[in-house]
Parts: C-alpha cells; sequence; structure tokens
C-alpha cells in the first residue's frame, strides 16, 4: 500500500530545482538476484520484516538451512537452499531468494474478481490492496511461482510488495539495502538487464559455467525480479523455480472467453424463457379442463 | 397463485402434493442457490460485482457462499434421499419425453398421462443433483486453494464454472416453470397442496394412485 504522492515536475516562483526531483523511478523497476553470489546469510528475510513489520515467526527445519518451507503471508521473502548433484557427482548448494517476481502480465491480477484488489503501477510493481481484497484466493490459482498467501486473521492476502512505499520515496527495497554480498541490485529493468547478462556472460567465459544465464520468462511478459542462474537449462532445481512460467490456460479462459460465453448463455436463457410466454403463455388447469369437457 | 382462486369453486377438493419436510428441503435448497448464484456471479464478472454489495460486500459474500453452498449441498442430497424413487426413470417417462414438444407448447391434451414427476422434473432433479455434488466438490478445491496442487487448482475453477452454468440454465428453466408458465405449482411448494383437477391434469397416473383409483 502506496503512501506516494506524485513527483512535483515544476514549481511556480520557486528558486532553484525542485525539492526530491529525480529520486522517484519513473521507469520500470527491476531486482536482480545473482544466486552465484549469494551465501544465504538471509540478512534480506530479517530486514524484510524489519521494514515491514512482522515478527519473525517459527521456523521449520528440514535438515537444511532453510528457514521455513514456503513463504508465508508475513514472511515473504525466504531463501531457498537446495543440494543438487551434478553429472559429475559434485555436489552444488543452491541458494534462491524466493518473493514476488513481480510479472509483467501477472497471472493474480488476471486472476482476481474484486475491483481494484490487486494493482500494477507504472513503474511495473504489482501490489496487493488489502482494503480491497475479498480473500477468495482466486490469486493464487493465477500466480505461476505459488506466492500469494491468506492471513486467517484478516481474511486477506499478502505477499510482497517491492517495498513499493520505499521505492515511490527514491530508496532501493529493504532486502536489496541489507544484503552484504552486493549479490542483490535494483534498478531500472533495462540496466538490471544489462548487469544480469554481462555477469552471465562472466560467468560461462571464467568460471566454467556453461549453461549460466539470465531468467526473466517471457511466458509472463516478464518479470519485475529476475534471475543470474549457474544453470538457466535448470531452473526447478533452484527450489521449484518453473521453467516455462505463464499464467495458466484455465484461468486465461476463466477470464477471457469463458466469460463472453457464459453470459450470453445466460441471458439467453432469461430470453428464452421470455419469449416462450409470450409466445405460448402459461398453463392454466382449469380452462384446458373445462374445454376439454366441453369438446366431449 | 392458482387459477382455482379466480373460480370461485370452493368445494373443489385439494390433495397433498409435498409434505411438509419436502417443501422445507426444497426451499433451504432455493434460498442457499439463490445465495451462491448472487454472490457467484459477483465474483464471476467485474460487472457484476456490484451484486456482491447488495448482500454485504466483497468479503462478507466470499465468507458466506461457502457455507451456503454447503447448506445447499445438503438439502439437495436430502431432497435425493426424499425423492429418488420418485425420481427413477419410468417407460412412461420414455413415451412423455417423446411428446415433450406437445408439452413445450401447451398442447397438453397430446401428452402421455405423468406421474408424480414428470420426465422434464426429473432431469432437472438429477441435473441439480449432479450439479450440486460437483459445484461442493470444486468449491473444496476452490476453497481450500492453498492446501492441494495447482492441477486440482485449475480443475476445480473448470468444473465449477461448467456445473454452474448448467445448473443456472436449469435454474432459469425452474423458476419460470414454476412459477409463470405451470400455474399452481408455486403453490403447491409452499402450501403442499393441488387441487384435483390441477394433478389429474398434470401428474395423472400419480393422481389416480393418490385417490386410490388404480
Amino acid at each position: 500500500m502506496s503512501q506516494a504522492s506524485a513527483q512535483i515536475r515544476k514549481i511556480s516562483a520557486h528558486p532553484g530545482p525542485v525539492p526530491g526531483a529525480n529520486t522517484e523511478p519513473t521507469y520500470t523497476v527491476c531486482k536482480l538476484i545473482d544466486t552465484t553470489t549469494c551465501i544465504g546469510c538471509k540478512a534480506c528475510e530479517v530486514a524484510c520484516l524489519e521494514w515491514n513489520g512482522y515478527p519473525f515467526r517459527e521456523t521449520v527445519f528440514d535438515n537444511t538451512y532453510q528457514t521455513m518451507p514456503q513463504t508465508e503471508w508475513n514472511y515473504w521473502n525466504l531463501i531457498k537452499f537446495n543440494e543438487v548433484e551434478g553429472a559429475d557427482g559434485s555436489i552444488s548448494l543452491l541458494m534462491r531468494k524466493d518473493q514476488c517476481m513481480h510479472c509483467a502480465e501477472p497471472g493474480c491480477l488476471a486472476a482476481c474478481p474484486a475491483d481494484g484488489a490487486i494493482v500494477q503501477y507504472s513503474n511495473g510493481i504489482v501490489d496487493f490492496q488489502q482494503e480491497n481484497c475479498i480473500g477468495c484466493g482466486y490469486c493464487v490459482n493465477g500466480c505461476p511461482f505459488n506466492i500469494p498467501r491468506f492471513d486467517p486473521a484478516t481474511k486477506k492476502m499478502f505477499k510482497c510488495t517491492l517495498c513499493v512505499d520505499r521505492v515511490t520515496q527514491g530508496l532501493e527495497p529493504a532486502c536489496i539495502k541489507s544484503c552484504p554480498t552486493g549479490c542483490l541490485h535494483f534498478g531500472s529493468k533495462d540496466d538490471m538487464k544489462d548487469l544480469a547478462e554481462t555477469r552471465a556472460q562472466q560467468l560461462r567465459e571464467h568460471y566454467g559455467l556453461a549453461n549460466a544465464g539470465v531468467y526473466d520468462p517471457p511466458g509472463v511478459g516478464g518479470t519485475g525480479v529476475i534471475y543470474v542462474l549457474h544453470d538457466v537449462t535448470n531452473p526447478e532445481a533452484y527450489g521449484g523455480l518453473p521453467k516455462n512460467p505463464s499464467i495458466p490456460w484455465v484461468v486465461r479462459l476463466w477470464k477471457g472467453p469463458a466469460k463472453w460465453i457464459g453470459n450470453i448463455a445466460m441471458a439467453g436463457g432469461v430470453l428464452g424463457v421470455v419469449l416462450h410466454y409470450m409466445r405460448f403463455g402459461p398453463k392454466r388447469v382449469e380452462e384446458q379442463e373445462e374445454k376439454k369437457g366441453g369438446e366431449s | 397463485m392458482s387459477a382455482s382462486q379466480a373460480i370461485p369453486k370452493a368445494q373443489e377438493s385439494r390433495i397433498v402434493r409435498y409434505t411438509l419436510d419436502e417443501r422445507i428441503h426444497h426451499w433451504l435448497a432455493g434460498l442457499s442457490y439463490v445465495y451462491c448464484l448472487i454472490t457467484g456471479l459477483a465474483f464471476w464478472s467485474p460487472y457484476l460485482y456490484w451484486l456482491a454489495a447488495v448482500v454485504g460486500g466483497g468479503a462478507v459474500a466470499r465468507f458466506w457462499h461457502p457455507w451456503s453452498g454447503v447448506v445447499f449441498t445438503i438439502s439437495v442430497v436430502w431432497m435425493y434421499k426424499l425423492w429418488h424413487k420418485d425420481m427413477a426413470t419410468t417407460d412412461a417417462d420414455w413415451a412423455w419425453s417423446k411428446a415433450m414438444k406437445y408439452y413445450v407448447e401447451n398442447d397438453d391434451e397430446k401428452l402421455p398421462p405423468a406421474g408424480r414427476f414428470n420426465y422434464g422434473q426429473k432431469l432437472f432433479f438429477w441435473l441439480m443433483l449432479w450439479g450440486a455434488i460437483l459445484l461442493f466438490l470444486s468449491g473444496l478445491g476452490l476453497w481450500f486453494v492453498e492446501s492441494i496442487p495447482a492441477w486440482l487448482r485449475h480443475l476445480s475453477i473448470a468444473v465449477h464454472v461448467i456445473a454452474a452454468l448448467v445448473t443456472i440454465a436449469g435454474f432459469i428453466i425452474h423458476v419460470y416453470m414454476g412459477t409463470a408458465m405451470v400455474r399452481g405449482g408455486f403453490s403447491a411448494i409452499v402450501t403442499g397442496e393441488v387441487t384435483s383437477s390441477w394433478a389429474r391434469h398434470h401428474h395423472r397416473l400419480w393422481y389416480e394412485k393418490a385417490v386410490g383409483r388404480k
């Protein structure tokens, strides 16, 4: 939920520059996560809780360093730890910061039935507006990344806001601010793509990672969170990152053609019975019995 | 409601068509279905979202829709318990179904006699029973969306939408026939009684059995 007010461009009779000019990004923003330099310290997890004002919640131990199995309604940022065995028998410990991907074509937004419960800002951030949310969970059906979560107490859905309240004030998201290795970057989508491609090229050419690449899935129009992966051909190894995510076809059918076919059918049904009444009218027993009686 | 009120034939005998149990469960199903219909249509289309305001807002509609669905499912299953013998298809139904055109066009004299329920009523009953079961099962998938795998979520959406649209088609026809088209039908399901001539006209086999002529 943004507290933002619009950035002022011009001020009347004001000597000097406009205060705060050029602080709020006017471009599509993007978070870059370089999984090859993440050390799994979870500073981003703590920073997320700190900034958003949630208490630390109970952890679930599963023989890895992972805090809990999945993100929760008040735990939006989770590093997923995965031990993966390579073809040569070597073990890699893959660490991926999991959170909302801020899709350019958000499945949650497409699926949502409540007016104004999910918005996409002009800077690309996808945000839930809890005051309009009805807690139906349709967004869960639309999301290919399994991100929206239900809070049973308030009966509202929650997820990462990409710190839109910080970004609109010219700050970077809390997770970016806290990262000690610099594996998290924040800026325009174009800049982050350039940086990510440069890093992937470096990994391919100098680190022997032939499959290193950038994860920016086109199936959802690209994402506002992109990854550099050691092996971009196998994103599933990073704790279930889908290879070709898209809005599920059932959801697209449901929110698209099915709506109009259904609406036309329902209107046709009502029209049909009205026309039947006008053409044939009601069945009145007594009249017909009398008529029959008169005939016999 | 019935035309007999227009013609003052107070002495015409009335016979019981629906017991209190039957009427209560019919109306429980009817009211809970209408609630699910109003709220469901609100979730269905942004152009119908205003319907949620009519019943207390989107969040309230979302909260009660599944519970109303539970009431609907239970009352329909209860009606199955009450009616499944009467709803079994008989040889008389096949003859009636072939002549359904005459029923639609109000040429009732050309229709073969029907039992307690005619073939159209039976079709509607089975449609709503299976519709209720499918809506309930798929509704669980939409209700507990976070607890099930993605393929089951998507199957639930498809089944819920299709089952809802099919039952809405049946519902439109049912309400039309029960109120506007078949006069006397509405008062029958409210008061439980019909006139003898109504019973003889619409459900002759049942009437003859009821008055002990067979």
